[in-house]
């Protein structure tokens, strides 16, 4: 366990340090990897957020993609109008800095650079973006983690719902029409940096005497409670990291897309993250990480595949046998959902822990480690 | 007066919805009662009613064009009745099938897993139908052919009552007296209740669980086929898609009602139903009494009224968890 721990560590480092000399690339081909890599970038973040609140501490939740939502519109405004607004009040012809440094011209030449402005921007609407979302973390989770299991599933859907409807409503935030991000701030450093500390932070959580509050509540609700463990407390700082950090990827992608649109964050987005959060096994990060980047890159596969003459061929040898006209089969391996339903199904059937996941061990190890 | 039958017309167009939402919510209820979890693939067998009536109104108007008919002369009111109880009840027996079908393989092997599993196969199972159907017929929308010819009925003064919601009212009502009739004078409905009370001393006492839960299924998903045909025959225009958002308010309306609880799932819907109309009917009013909506939403209230349902939920869950006719549970160690 620790041995995968490390050498996805390593991965990441790697990735970390290629990323800080990669800009952009603006070559066809290398902008697809380039955008794969960005994505999975955020699916990590948003996997390992959600586990917290899944797979750590036993609390369904349906409705992640409302909390990126908040991040992302959060973080766009701040690019869009806050920020501009900041700086014309500090440093516009009538700005607070101007009037400040006017007797002093020689320290005019230090002007920031644009590339420090620029990722200054995206790491305070990010953190931002995060705030917010925590915010409405906070909003959602006061009141519905006092409800269990199914009900709490239906109720973090509908909240994620009423995210999306409001958004789709508030004319500000360019209602159905979506929003432009001025700035496509996003690179490697920051997206894989983010991630990082999401994963830092969800560890150093689990591990510590909160991750122990998480367990319990997981374990077995009512026992926490009659061992006087605040249940509610748990469940809603589990949440509100968990929407902090959905908010933070939500500020990633919005910088990184520049184009934001309320149907990007409906239910089917929220699913995307509960698939990798199911597949990699619920309380496990290191599995976690894994099936969200695998998820991310097998539907690239799958598209690729789709394109390939294999397909069509296949099709025809199909249809000789039995005598039914098909639709075009590239259709099945195009929608990435058909192949995240059966994914859902099979692996509650056959195994409920996930591909990576062993929840009785983790149990162990918390016993093991708490009898010290 | 105007006021009168503008609050009337609202009402009226309010349980029609409701209607709808009764149906589907009555699949929810009754699963919740037997085996206590919710089935989240209700609202997809809702859709898949639609297409199979969709299916057999096109092999029948290979034969009878139905649109052609005009229904105030008793002439022409038979084949359309004939043709729509045909339409039903394909769509009903299909949709049966299917149900018992889903219940087969996804759920019954988890019958002794914990809640959360069996919630996230049906999410799974959900996702499975709507996009394989989407895979088969497109995502695009598709026109249901007129069953019945839609107009206003006359006799009614100022009221507009259309004959497809008149055919909604009447057809919830007289399946909500078979049901009723079934669930209270059969034996299978009896042992459908004794289930929900006890499922161990129910099967102690000689009942087969197996039987009465796909029985249980079979009952839900035809109410549910049933409840996409009527809206299919007013609104014809179905999509894959179509099932997430009704399924999701008559959740909340089996909640309302008290989720296990077969009258409450009807009045929850018929409540959900009205608000909702309601809500878009007056939004303007609505508007004017609360000046900051204006503010936020320049382009009027109606876009929120699928927030509605949601919205909802989280009041009665917060404050009367056990919905209306609900008993309070309490948690065994």
């Amino acid at each position: 366990m620790s041995r995968a721990r490390a050498i996805l560590g390593g991965v990441l480092l790697f990735l970390y340090l290629f990323a800080l000399t990669g800009e952009r690339p603006f070559e066809s081909h290398l902008a697809y990897y380039y955008d794969i890599l960005i994505n999975i970038g955020i699916n990590v973040i948003l996997a390992v957020s959600l586990n917290l609140v899944n797979g750590y501490t036993g609390q369904f939740s349906l409705g992640h993609a409302g909390f990126m939502a908040v991040g992302a519109y959060a973080a766009g405004s701040w690019t869009n109008h806050l920020s501009p607004g900041l700086i014309n009040f500090l440093a516009g012809s009538n700005g607070m800095l101007t009037f400040v440094l006017k007797p002093f011209p020689f320290l005019q030449q230090f002007a920031i650079p644009t590339v420090v402005a620029d990722n200054l921007d995206l790491v305070i609407a990010t953190l931002f973006g995060g705030f917010l979302a925590a915010l409405a973390g906070l909003a959602v989770g006061i009141p519905s983690l006092r409800l269990r299991g199914d009900y709490l599933a239906i109720v973090t859907l509908g909240f994620g719902e009423i995210i999306r409807t409001l958004i789709l409503n508030i004319d500000f935030l360019g209602a159905a029409r979506g929003m432009s991000v001025t700035g496509t701030y996003t690179n490697m450093f920051w997206t894989f940096g983010i991630a990082a500390v999401a994963v830092y932070i969800v560890l150093g959580l689990v591990n510590s005497t909160y991750g122990r509050g998480f367990l319990t509540v997981r374990d077995d609700e009512v026992a926490a409670e009659a061992m006087g463990i605040n249940t509610t407390k748990y469940k809603v700082i589990a949440f509100v990291v968990g929407a902090f950090f959905a908010g933070t990827a939500g500020s990633l992608f919005a910088h990184y897309t520049g184009y934001l649109t309320p149907e990007g964050f409906n239910f089917f987005k929220s699913v995307d993250v509960v698939v990798m959060v199911i597949l990699g096994g619920m309380g496990s990060t290191t599995g976690v990480i894994l099936a969200a980047i695998l998820l991310t890159i097998l539907p690239e596969l799958l598209r690729a595949l789709a394109h390939t003459d294999f397909v069509p061929a296949f099709q025809k040898a199909l249809e000789g046998v039995i005598p039914i006209h098909l639709p075009p089969l590239q259709g099945l391996l195009e929608n990435r959902l058909i192949l995240y339903s059966l994914l859902l199904i099979i692996m509650m059937l056959t195994r409920p822990q996930g591909l990576f996941g062993d929840i009785a061990g983790s149990r162990k190890r918390v016993a093991s480690s708490a009898s010290k | 007066m105007a006021q009168v039958i503008l609050f009337l017309q609202q009402l009226l167009n309010g349980l029609s919805l409701g209607s709808i939402y009764a149906l589907i919510a009555l699949g929810y209820t009754m699963v919740y009662g037997v085996l206590r979890f919710i089935n989240f693939a209700h609202g997809d067998v809702y859709m898949l009613g639609a297409y199979t009536g969709f299916a057999i109104t096109n092999l029948i108007y290979m034969f009878i064009p139905l649109d052609q008919f005009n229904a105030i002369s008793r002439h022409s009111f038979v084949p359309i009745f004939v043709c729509t109880a045909i339409v039903m009840l394909g769509a009903m027996i299909f949709c049966a099938i299917l149900g018992v079908t889903i219940e087969r393989i996804a759920y019954r092997p988890l019958r002794d897993r914990p809640r959360l599993t069996v919630l996230i196969t049906a999410i799974g199972v959900s996702l499975f139908l709507q996009n394989i159907t989407q895979f088969f017929v497109g995502a695009q929308p598709q026109a249901f052919k007129q069953l019945i010819p839609v107009r206003a009925i006359e006799g009614l003064g100022d009221l507009t009552v259309l004959s497809s919601q008149a055919a909604i009212i009447i057809s919830t009502i007289v399946l909500m007296v078979f049901l009723r009739l079934i669930v209270m004078k059969t034996k299978l409905g009896l042992a459908m209740r004794a289930l929900s009370v006890n499922p161990t001393a129910c099967s102690l006492m000689g009942v087969n669980n197996g039987l009465v839960i796909s029985f249980t299924f079979a009952l839900g998903s035809a109410l549910a086929a049933a409840a996409g045909i009527l809206v299919a025959m007013d609104s014809p225009s179905i999509n894959p898609l179509m099932g997430n958002l009704p399924g999701i308010k008559a959740f909340v309306a089996a909640v309302l009602g008290g989720i296990g609880n077969i009258t409450g799932a009807v009045v929850g819907g018929l409540i959900i139903g009205v608000l909702e109309t309601l809500v878009v009917g007056y939004s303007n009013e609505l508007a004017n009494w609360f000046p900051f909506l204006h503010y936020l939403f320049p382009n009027g209230l109606s876009q929120l009224r699928d927030a509605i349902a949601f919205a909802v939920l989280i009041i009665i869950l917060l404050f009367k968890p056990t919905g209306i006719f609900g008993r309070v549970e309490r948690e065994k160690v």
